[in-house]
């Protein structure tokens, strides 16, 4: 059995707005271990996003417990969570958040900038391999700008990954992409998650789970379904099978 | 290791930024180039002022009869006959921290040789009265004592006098002159001195014995004033008590009664010109640290719409783990160096405009470097104030806000 790297008990997160209390979660269990593709699943309003705050540290639940590499978040401050955040997640957004007019490679050190124990010559040569990783080494000084949205959402996966995370947290990280740039995107989620790394994505577009391990649909805040995939499509082949584009 | 990454952050932003920054640099460089350029000209005055009253002998001590304060219904001092040689003598035999002393009587009058004539004064005075103005002489030299004695009709002219007595040029020494109608001999030309602060020409004198001038040309037996040095510049505040303490115990003055005359030394007066243009001074401070308050709050506005601009960055970087504290450094420090280096900018454009104003303008200036020290210090402090509010402001917002803010 592979190691448990986020571990969740009765999770309830509520939010007062005015007189009245939303429940966005409403107690909810589960585990993810090392070397998951999980999908996180659920139209909106189901307690989707609430659930990927949580998970990536930027807030706390009202009760129940939640665990990640074997921390326990629940009353750290908000300068232990950065120090989670920084050390153990990578996060991956819907509009890539890169910084603009920034070269690809200190977009992606910026994690390690507020990680002192990272030298400016680590910090470097993490990056560069991180970009060789997503298969951007030959635009390593290009700015945003200069970049497709395909790429820029590459920089933005280097970036998640150049801390050496626990686990990637993915936000509809193909939402701004059309369908051939989403698979591309896709089959590199897959080819990191080969070689080990534990991801989290979390979407509304069924197709995106096809690509995953396992997936948990939420809705209203509860757990509706949470199943293994034994059918996982390679999004590479998938690249193959679409109609050639005439350019 | 984590401050100087910072420190590229806030730098590189600064960089992104270059029109934007400079425009609010611009604010901070003309704040402190004027200040900076107020602060020259008015120690300048100030210095000037100084050096001309020095010139005038800044051990000087002039005592003259009359209160100082003079209130409405009180006579001129000049007209007071308090002060008479009796005074001086009791002075001059009592007081030891004065190292020359003379009686000084004053009129006015026409000064006349043969065809030319010019309207001057007569000051009569002892042989002691050219160490305590510091004048030399020209040409022939001062009356003796013994002169002094006999009331001898001699005289000393200034240059003024000379050019218009003695238009062909021709050497007053050993030549008669008239002074009204009595007839002087002149004997000696005073070295050229030009005008001194007040506007007032030095040089538009005549000297003669006082016992002359006393009883030939002004038939008085007061004395208008007496002047003396002190030992040193810094024994003439002594000297001022000394002296005031003389002429009240000689004048059988109450404790409760008021002088009825006044010391003053050159410091009193240098003093009272000096206020003057420290008024002056403070005034122009005043306006050109109102503009360095301006650049102040353009720092601040600038920041503010900074932190607006850069809210999904600020949640970027604390989702990727900057604490709060980060980001007020990364702001601070930003609006410390957007301050300083305006500051450093503003000290040159300062100097450079005070050597414009000396040069072109032809004020007086003097660069203290107090100033430069002040309005450098007023930068960072101001970089510190206006910039912390926005980069607090930045650090306490909620990285998930921040995140989806459009």
């Amino acid at each position: 059995m592979s190691k448990e790297i986020i571990k969740i008990e009765d999770l309830k997160r509520q939010f007062t707005m005015g007189t009245e209390t939303v429940h966005a979660l409403r107690g909810i269990s589960f585990s993810i271990n090392e070397g998951e593709f999980v999908t996180i699943m659920g139209s909106s309003g189901s307690g989707k996003s609430t659930m990927l705050n949580i998970l990536g540290c930027l807030d706390q639940p009202t009760s129940g417990l939640y665990e990640i590499d074997g921390v326990k978040v629940k009353d750290l401050s908000r300068n232990e969570l950065a120090t989670i955040r920084n050390e153990k997640i990578g996060f991956i957004f819907q509009s890539y958040n890169l910084l603009a007019r920034t070269s690809a490679i200190e977009n992606v050190e910026l994690p390690l900038l507020y990680n002192s124990k990272v030298t400016s010559e680590e910090r470097r040569e993490r990056a560069v391999k991180a970009l060789e990783m997503v298969g951007l080494g030959d635009r390593l000084h290009h700015t945003p700008s200069q970049l497709s949205g395909g790429q820029q959402q590459r920089v933005a996966i280097a970036r998640s990954l150049v801390n050496n995370p626990v686990m990637i947290l993915a936000d509809e990280a193909t939402g701004n992409l059309d369908t051939r740039t989403s698979y591309e995107i896709m089959s590199l989620f897959q080819e990191l998650n080969k070689k080990g790394i534990t991801i989290t994505f979390v979407t509304h577009e069924p197709d995106i789970a096809t690509f995953s391990n396992r997936t948990i649909v939420l809705k209203d805040g509860d757990i509706m379904q949470d199943y293994l995939n034994h059918n996982i499509q390679s999004a590479a082949d998938q690249l193959a099978k679409l109609p050639k584009q005439d350019d | 290791m984590r401050l100087f990454n910072l420190f590229k952050i806030a730098t590189k932003a600064i960089i992104l930024n270059k029109t934007r920054t400079l425009l609010t640099m611009l604010g901070i460089i003309i704040g402190v180039a004027s200040v900076i350029a107020m602060l020259a000209i008015g120690e300048g005055s100030k210095e000037s002022i100084r050096t001309t009253i020095s010139a005038m002998g800044s051990n000087m001590i002039t005592i003259r009869p009359g209160a100082d304060d003079r209130g409405p219904a009180r006579g001129s001092g000049g007209d007071v006959q308090t002060l008479t040689l009796d005074d001086y003598n009791v002075i001059k035999e009592k007081a030891t921290m004065l190292s020359y002393i003379t009686p000084v009587v004053n009129g006015g009058g026409q000064v006349i040789n043969g065809s030319n004539n010019w309207p001057s004064t007569i000051y009569g005075v002892n042989p002691e009265y050219l160490n305590i103005k510091v004048v030399d002489l020209q040409s022939g030299s001062m009356f003796t004592d013994a002169e002094v004695q006999s009331a001898s009709k001699v005289a000393l002219i200034g240059q003024t006098v000379v050019d218009n007595v003695f238009p062909d040029g021709r050497e007053p020494v050993g030549q008669m002159i008239r002074f009204d109608n009595i007839p002087f001999k002149v004997i000696g030309v005073l070295e050229e001195k030009g005008e001194n602060t007040f506007g007032q020409d030095q040089d538009d004198v005549v000297i003669a014995p006082y016992t002359t001038v006393q009883k030939r040309i002004l038939a008085i037996d007061y004395l208008n004033q007496v002047m003396a040095s002190a030992v040193s510049e810094d024994d003439a505040p002594e000297a001022v008590t000394q002296v005031t303490e003389i002429l009240r115990s000689q004048h059988k003055l109450m404790d409760n009664e008021d002088d009825d005359f006044s010391v003053r030394s050159m410091e009193e007066l240098i003093s009272t010109f000096s206020s003057t243009s420290e008024m002056l001074t403070i005034l122009l401070v005043a306006v050109a640290s109102i503009s360095l308050l301006i650049g102040g709050i353009g720092i601040m506005n600038i920041m503010y719409v900074s932190v607006k601009e850069r809210t999904k960055e600020i949640g970027l970087r604390m989702a990727v783990g900057a604490k709060g504290a980060d980001i007020l450094m990364q702001f601070l420090i930003e609006a410390i160096l957007i301050s300083i280096t305006g500051g450093v900018l503003g000290v040159i454009l300062g100097l450079g405009a005070t050597v414009f104003i000396e040069k072109f303008l032809n004020w007086p200036t003097s660069v203290a470097l107090y100033s430069i020290i002040i309005s450098f210090a007023v930068c960072a402090i101001t970089g510190i104030f206006f910039g912390w509010y926005p980069a607090r402001k930045a650090s306490a917002l909620d990285p998930i806000t921040a995140l989806r803010y459009e």
